[in-house]
């Protein structure tokens, strides 16, 4: 339940009890890359970078047209004043 | 079943022996008949669609001739953002979300003079196998309506299949093209990552996504490949890798085109009239001359555990914006700011996308990181190791698409693991990055579709396509009636 507090879900005590044994349930199939020996291999993230890429990730910094406020606005559930609004913080 | 052709549609649009109006109202007849036996679409915007198909129909008739696809209707899925249309992603988190920007690929397929026919039902931000994770409705195959159309992309495989549409958008992260193109009959392109932009596209795993194509022929699939394809300023992992003009490149014959078998992709669950089936296009292939060579892919066999760490890793990171603060479901009367957060997500996110944000924390969370992520991403070189090797020799590898032929709806909900499974031939493809087709291949006795794999190095979407060019025109595959009908 910790792993579900750091993600921001909440589950019902039945739910939680199906949930945990699937969970295990996948946990115990991805173990299965235990067997792999791993030493020394690089990590991949990007998988299609090309040897030119850096001129191509780096731009100037300017300034472009950006969506009008109103419309940046339109699909928030509440918003006032210009501003999104959220319950009380403080 | 007139005009299903992008490439014919195209030609008679521009040449006025047909308007796009009248593509159009076929179109939305064809759905009147069809989509309430199948389910394909979430939202058809009739007035928009004859709006635009006026548009194109002013264009042509004002000499403009820069319109490769004028009037080619095109399916996409709903996670790709279509301005001022809903974009749900078969989630009820975005139930209400108006996107107010066009994803590239759809920015550029509107240049070219095609549109937009309707957004496609898919499972819950592309987090299934089967159509069935959609919170909305759940798809049914067109050659057996108890059965599952595949995932996640299976609304706009169903729509291409049945000629809804002639091109149909969907996207990729582990198989979600290529697996639903394969149970419907239809042909499915997974592109090399970065070969489309992703723009627009909402984002599962980022390191995996791609969009990817349905076409009923490689030449169709060929003529959108080259329009959507390329680099784009809005996303910087798209390649700034030249596009070639795909179509011109099918002409050559497959003589003397080296395929590779890896081994791998022939053991374990592969249901035996797949097998065969797989086993006589080979030979089919030979017969075209194409060298047969038998290959190895050691890894494949960590293929989906590797998956399933990366994949909902990533997932979990991406589907954090989901807060109920700037757009879509947000949970009435929260008491304070992360009951908000919480509830909001809980009510908003369905059942797999909820496991496989739990799966991804997990993974990424301080302590098992490096366990589990970190050697994933290892895992995943080893695989992409495995290709590049593989293709100093050879020039595409043939395999099956998927283990077994469509599954009856309902089989596998209740067994994650098992669905996982299901994606076990086409996640390799994800993880290296590579370019993969699938394309029709035969029928089952009784009637359900199976498709064939190509796989070719990156960038090297032209090997695929030409092989399935030559191939569909050899050993053209002849689908039943559609009993639904």
């Amino acid at each position: 339940m910790k792993i579900a507090d750091l993600a921001h879900l909440h589950f019902d005590e039945a739910e939680a009890e199906a949930f945990t044994r699937q969970f295990q349930h996948i946990l115990d199939y991805i173990e299965k890359l235990r067997e792999v020996d791993t030493a020394g291999i690089e990590a991949t993230s990007h998988v299609s970078l090309t040897k030119d890429f850096e001129q191509y990730i780096f731009r100037e910094d300017e300034i472009k047209p950006s969506l009008p406020l109103e419309e940046s606005l339109a699909n928030a559930p509440d918003s006032a004043n210009g501003h999104f609004s959220v319950p009380r913080v403080i | 079943m007139d005009f299903i052709s992008a490439l014919e549609i195209s030609e008679s649009v521009r040449s006025r022996k047909i308007s796009a109006g009248e593509v159009a109202e076929t179109c939305l007849k064809r759905i009147d008949d069809f989509d309430s036996k199948l389910a394909a679409f979430l939202s058809v915007e009739r007035e928009r669609v004859r709006t635009r198909a006026q548009e194109i129909d002013r264009l042509v008739a004002q000499g403009e001739r820069e319109l490769p696809l004028a009037g080619v209707p095109v399916a996409v899925k709903d996670n790709i953002c279509t301005r001022h249309l809903r974009t749900t992603c078969g989630s009820k988190i975005l139930h209400n979300y108006i996107p107010p920007y066009n994803a590239t690929v759809v920015e550029r397929l509107e240049r070219a003079g095609a549109f937009v026919i309707g957004k496609t039902n898919c499972d819950e931000f592309g987090m299934g196998s089967s159509t069935e994770n959609s919170a909305y409705q759940v798809t049914r195959n067109p050659f057996d309506l108890d059965r599952v159309p595949g995932g996640s992309s299976g609304g706009s495989a169903v729509a291409v299949s049945t000629a809804m549409a002639s091109l149909g958008l969907g996207s990729e992260t582990g198989g979600s093209v290529r697996q639903p193109a394969s149970f419907c009959n239809v042909m499915g392109l997974k592109p090399t990552y970065g070969r489309i932009s992703r723009y627009g596209l909402v984002a599962f795993a980022s390191s995996l996504d791609c969009i990817g194509t349905f076409a009923r022929s490689a030449r169709d699939m060929a003529l959108f490949l080259s329009v959507i394809s390329g680099r784009d300023e809005h996303d910087a992992t798209s390649a700034p890798v030249p596009v070639p003009d795909y179509l011109s490149e099918l002409r050559d014959s497959v003589r003397g085109i080296r395929l590779g078998i890896p081994r791998e992709f022939f053991s374990g669950g592969l249901d035996g009239r797949i097998k065969l089936a797989i086993d006589q296009a080979i030979r089919d292939l030979a017969a075209l001359d194409c060298e047969i060579v038998e290959v190895s892919l050691p890894h494949t066999e960590y293929a989906v555990a590797d998956y399933y760490i990366i994949a909902p890793a990533e997932a979990s990171s991406n589907l954090a914006r989901y807060d109920g603060v700037r757009y879509g479901y947000r949970v009435p009367n929260p008491r304070d700011l992360s009951e908000m957060y919480s509830r909001s997500r809980c009510e908003g996110f369905g059942p797999e996308v909820k496991r496989r944000i739990m799966i991804g924390t997990y993974a990424l969370s301080s302590g098992y990181y490096d366990a589990y992520y970190r050697r994933a991403m290892q895992v995943r070189t080893l695989i992409k190791k495995d290709y590049e090797q593989v293709f100093e020799r050879v020039d595409a590898l043939v395999t099956p698409v998927s283990p077994t032929p469509p599954f009856k709806i309902g089989e596998k909900t209740d067994d994650p693991l098992a669905m996982y499974l299901s994606d076990i031939f086409t996640v390799t493809a994800n993880l290296a990055g590579i370019p993969a087709l699938s394309i029709p291949c035969a029928f089952t006795a009784d009637g359900l579709p199976i498709g064939l794999q190509l796989h070719a190095n990156q960038f090297q979407e032209a090997t695929v396509l030409r092989i399935a060019e030559a191939y569909a025109r050899a050993y053209p595959v002849t689908a039943p009636p559609f009993k639904f009908l």
